[in-house]
């Protein structure tokens, strides 16, 4: 029998990770030893836990790209980015769910340690090739979302929300480990990068294992036909769980198909079509279902399938090219994070003494009852939509040029016709929290101070940042440029 | 590759108003004072700056001065380049002038001050940006940053059906847009394939159309292109099938944002024709000329006619702007030399008395709160001032010879007969002929609205308490009526600094590769005759010497048919050239027809 050696670990890799797990175990025990009391000390716990973790990943970002474990974790910049979005979002919904959870009336400190798990598992995910690891975070990332869903155990539609979203969602686990399992028949291995050596005559399993696996990934990502479940979970969960979900898990799963499609190049005739259609199928069934709905939060739930589908033409352009410059889909999701979590930190507003009104009536007159909410709504709407100089501008324009450069004219065109559909629902959140005047129903509004304050500003402020320093972000997440050619301009 | 200059009084001048919009933001509404005093200041003070421009601008030059170069998204080619040239340069002006007018008569704004002094700020930004910009993506930027103040003044201090006007108003201009970025990037990507260079520079594209490498490989894609472009600046002038949006978000808008709206906004579709049209797609343009001319004299009997029809005051001044806009498009679509400058001072001409129109009708609103016909009539008596001034102002959007509003008019409708007299770009006679009419159309509608507002009998009890304007009001519609009487009894003053940047748009649209005139080739110039000349000798190097120019060389007279010559064979070039520069030959061949 062969020897087992211990595969050298390369600590600081993991370090994030484990910093990550290990605050939400703080986090727990500081709620036993408190029992009944506030949760600022488990939220100043949470944040210093998640600032160590993001010192170590943006120090990652200079470091050469290695793997360690025996290849099943990762350390490149595809991983790091993603990492820092996930312990980004996972902060700034933790600064605006204190006050939210409280005037919900289900200040329950388990949501912290729940959500740092989650996030923990969504940091697994992205930074692996081997799918195994990619299975494993994923359970990681959806089961604390599962207990998440279900936070407001008053609610029939938290429950449902959860309960739902659990089924489906184990249902769409079964179908990612076929596919892995389809993935071992056809190539003897669980790494990714075995992919490319698949004999011959394994052709035809390799593609019914891309199959299986787009419908996992399909599901976490809320691509259509795997996206019914997302507007009822978006509304039952409670708003801060909603942030988590619509940013972390799109982030997490976004991460994983860049990988494994990416991979799977080599029957990229067989599944490139089928991508091709949902991604069509997204950003149509998502921008135009979201035109009749009541809810904001439903709003933004179909808002997201519909953002999926972008961030799906852009990894379809980039592998169509064939020169593996994921930067458009990266940076739209960092652009997409920042602008949801804060349009979900406006709608938490909405929340008091243990009710919460989400339908657009309910923000009529924000202006004037929180006017920081509703003027930091403008900036979020505004880079949904796509309103230079906005970030989300220019993830359009980079999705546009990456489509372009791929040979998707079409698929562009499709994305800028449902853009201008998008823009009248955005537009409609706008309106009711910025420009209507409330109607003769007083609406509620909660004050806005503290981690609230703070998390809308961070967020109004990345709109900017994130398009300004967009050249830094992008060499961030590309590495140095390397020497560009130039060519006199006069043609000599 | 251009080198970086640093931002400069172009740069000021665009983000002044932004520093304005934080600090009007920053301060609380009870201090509706000091807000609306500081937005006052700020417009002015960029207003005062803008008048620095005119200061050393250089009429004699198409290329673009008070260039600035800064590096803004490397890795994408996004810089951020401005300059203006003669077309440009009176945008501003206007935009400046108009920003400024109607940030005075805000002061009757009370309902969230600071939020809205902040946004005509930010609109006054978006507004110059959009004239200064020469980097593609840039224009685009302030191009659609224009639609959120916009969207937010007409949903918040708008009339009554707010909601759905600044809705129809966002959604209509971003769904004709949206597809100009997706051009944008496919021009980036020709360019890219024609010189090697990512970049969404605008002289860096033109050059390459107007050396023929960009659209060399890509013939087939231009008429699509031209139209994502082009629809994105018809839906903004607005041309007839796309002016829905016009009547119902200038009739709800307050009257600064009409002010704004006929003013400025419109014209950044004109303007887009000129700045991007034209230059960038001259086989479409000739090839679609005559589909332009076609829809603006629909436009201009349409919208004519609709306005006949109006009870509403606003409305009427509204649908009159779709006519008024429609001898702008006729004028540039003529492709000759009378009819660009008609469409260009057309534009400054409409800013001016379309404005001003809308600036009395907002003072009268705001005594009277009522714009409709029925409830006026017999104003004349009652305040005097205001009548005489609306008179003029009137009478020069009919386009009274002795006004700006005739001069504008006259010359896009005498552009338009040359070509389509002369069968130029499929345009035929009667084209000018049926846009004549939209003149008295003109008079009808507009002698019928002052007819009904100022005189008969006083029918509406209301109307008996009124006060004629205040000293600051006559004066604040004093500065339109100088410019009305100034553009229309001495416009060499407007029309002299254009004419240069209007030819050379010209000769973009209308030459063949490698013939037109290129921003970025500094050794061109066109001189009074609006000849191409080269001005400047070559240098050792391969570059122009343009401080000591030799004898001016004739490539190219539009304005002149060219005389049938004899051929002569080539002579063998004497002295060995290095390098086969295409341009060597030119000047070599024209420097022999001169020596004949």
């Amino acid at each position: 029998m062969e020897q087992w050696t211990m595969p050298s670990i390369d600590w600081t890799t993991l370090m994030p990770t484990i910093i990550v797990i290990l605050t939400g175990c703080a986090a727990l025990i500081v709620e036993m030893l408190r029992p009944k009391q506030n949760n600022n000390l488990i939220v100043g716990v949470s944040l210093v836990g998640l600032g160590g973790a993001a010192y170590c990943l943006l120090s990652h970002l200079g470091l050469p790209e290695i793997s360690t474990l025996n290849g099943l974790v990762e350390r490149d910049r595809l991983g790091s980015i993603i990492q820092l979005v996930l312990v980004g979002v996972t902060a700034l919904t933790i600064l605006f769910s204190e006050p939210y959870l409280r005037n919900k009336r289900i200040a329950f400190g388990e949501f912290y340690p729940l959500a740092l798990w989650s996030a923990a598992g969504g940091m697994v995910m992205a930074s692996s090739e081997n799918l195994l690891m990619i299975f494993i975070g994923l359970e990681l990332l959806s089961i604390g979302l599962y207990c998440m869903a279900g936070l407001s155990r008053e609610e029939t539609k938290s429950e449902e929300s959860a309960l739902k979203y659990f089924l489906l969602g184990a249902f769409a686990s079964a179908f990612l480990l076929y596919g892995i399992a389809m993935f071992f028949g056809a190539t003897g291995s669980i790494s990714l990068s075995a992919a490319a050596g698949a004999p011959e005559g394994a052709q035809g399993l390799l593609t019914l294992s891309s199959m299986m696996l787009i419908v996992g990934l399909g599901f976490k990502l809320a691509l259509v036909p795997f996206h019914q479940w997302t507007p009822d979970v978006y509304q039952g969960a409670p708003t801060n769980v909603t942030a988590f979900m619509a940013a972390a898990s799109k982030a997490a799963a976004a991460a994983a198909a860049i990988r494994i499609f990416s991979a799977f190049v080599p029957v990229q005739d067989f599944w490139m079509p089928i991508l091709y259609w949902m991604a069509i199928l997204s950003m149509a069934v998502g921008s135009f279902s979201a035109l009749v709905q009541k809810d904001v939060k439903r709003v933004l739930g179909y808002s997201s399938i519909a953002n999926a589908g972008y961030i799906l033409v852009a990894i379809l352009g980039a592998i169509k090219s064939g020169d593996g410059n994921f930067a458009a889909a990266i940076y739209y999701l960092v652009v997409y994070s920042a602008a949801t979590v804060g349009a979900f930190a406006v709608i938490s507003v909405t929340a008091k003494a243990g009710t919460e009104g989400t339908r657009f009536e309910d923000l009529h007159g924000m202006w004037k009852k929180a006017p920081l909410a509703a003027g930091t709504l403008v900036f979020f709407m505004a880079s949904m939509i796509g309103i230079p100089p906005l970030a989300g501008f220019f993830g359009k324009l980079l999705i546009f040029q990456t489509a372009v450069n791929g040979g998707y004219v079409d698929l562009a065109i499709v994305l800028a016709a449902t853009s201008v559909a998008s823009a009248f629902y955005y537009l409609r959140i706008m309106h009711a929290a910025f420009a209507a005047d409330e109607t003769a129903i007083p609406t509620q509004a909660a004050p806005v101070r503290g981690g609230l304050k703070a998390s809308l500003i961070i967020c109004a402020a990345s709109t900017l940042i994130l398009a300004f320093g967009a050249n830094k972000i992008i060499t961030a997440i590309e590495g140095e440029p390397e020497p560009a050619v130039t060519v006199a301009l006069t043609g000599e | 590759m251009l080198e970086t200059t640093g931002m400069g009084l172009l740069s000021v001048l665009i983000l002044l108003p932004i520093v304005g919009a934080i600090l009007t933001l920053i301060v609380p509404d009870q201090f509706h004072k000091a807000i609306k005093g500081g937005a006052v200041f700020f417009t002015g003070l960029t207003f005062v700056l803008s008048l620095g421009l005119l200061k050393t601008f250089e009429g004699g030059t198409f290329h673009f001065q008070f260039s600035e170069y800064v590096e803004w998204l490397p890795q994408w080619g996004i810089s951020w380049h401005v300059g203006i040239d003669g077309l440009s340069l009176w945008m501003v002006l206007l935009t400046t002038l108009l920003t400024f007018l109607s940030t005075i008569f805000s002061v009757y704004v009370n309902k969230r001050a600071g939020a809205y002094f902040a946004m005509m700020l930010l609109l006054e930004t978006a507004m110059l940006g959009v004239f200064c910009a020469l980097d593609t993506v840039l224009f685009y930027t302030f191009f659609e940053l224009s639609l959120i103040p916009m969207f937010v003044m007409i949903a918040i201090w708008g009339g009554a059906n707010k909601k759905y006007a600044s809705m129809k108003f966002f959604i209509y201009t971003l769904g004709a847009s949206i597809f100009m970025l997706i051009g944008i990037v496919m021009m980036a990507k020709l360019n890219f394939e024609a010189t090697g260079v990512w970049t969404f520079d605008l002289l860096a594209i033109q050059n390459s159309v107007a050396n023929g490498t960009l659209w060399a490989q890509a013939m087939q894609i231009q008429p699509l292109i031209f139209w994502s472009f082009a629809v994105a600046f018809m839906v903004k002038c607005p041309m007839f099938p796309f002016h829905t949006w016009l009547p119902d978000a200038h009739t709800e808008a307050p009257t600064a944002g009409s002010i704004l709206l006929a003013g400025v906004l419109l014209k950044m579709g004109t303007y887009g024709f000129l700045r991007f049209l034209l230059p960038l797609f001259p086989d479409a343009v000739r090839q679609f000329a005559n589909v332009f001319v076609i829809l603006a004299v629909i436009g201009i009997i349409y919208g004519a006619i609709v306005a006949a029809m109006q009870t509403d005051i606003k409305k009427l001044v509204a649908y009159s702007s779709v006519s008024h806009m429609g001898f702008v498009v006729l004028g540039i679509f003529s492709l000759n030399h009378i009819g660009i400058m008609g469409g260009a001072y057309q534009q400054l001409a409409h800013g001016i008395s379309t404005g001003a129109l809308f600036l009395m009708v907002g003072l009268l609103y705001e005594r009277i709160h009522t714009r409709k016909f029925k409830d006026l009539g017999g104003l004349k008596a009652q305040m005097p001032w205001f009548s005489a001034l609306f008179l003029i102002v009137m009478l020069s959007s009919v386009g009274l010879p002795g006004t700006n509003g005739f001069i504008g008019e006259f010359l896009a409708l005498m552009g338009a007969v040359q070509s389509s007299f002369a069968g130029l770009y499929g345009l035929h006679w009667w084209m000018p002929v049926v846009a004549g009419i939209g003149v008295i159309l003109a008079a009808v509608y507009l002698l019928k609205m002052f007819q009904k507002t100022f005189y008969g009998e006083i029918t509406n009890p209301l109307l008996k308490r009124l006060k004629d304007l205040k000293r600051w009001e006559i004066g604040l519609v004093g500065v339109f009526v100088v410019f009305i009487f100034w553009g229309g009894l001495y416009p060499n003053t407007f029309l002299q600094p254009m004419e240069r940047s209007l030819e050379a748009a010209r000769l973009m649209s209308i030459s063949g590769p490698g013939q037109g005139p290129s921003w970025s080739d500094k050794s061109h110039e066109i001189n009074d005759k609006g000849d191409l000349v080269v001005v400047g000798t070559r240098t050792e190097s391969g570059g122009w010497d343009k401080e000591h120019p030799g004898q001016p060389i004739m490539l190219a007279n539009h304005f002149v048919k060219p005389e049938p010559t004899e051929y002569t064979a080539p002579q063998p070039p004497e002295a060995a050239h290095g390098g086969g520069h295409e341009e060597d030959a030119d000047v070599e061949h024209a420097e022999e027809e001169e020596a004949h």
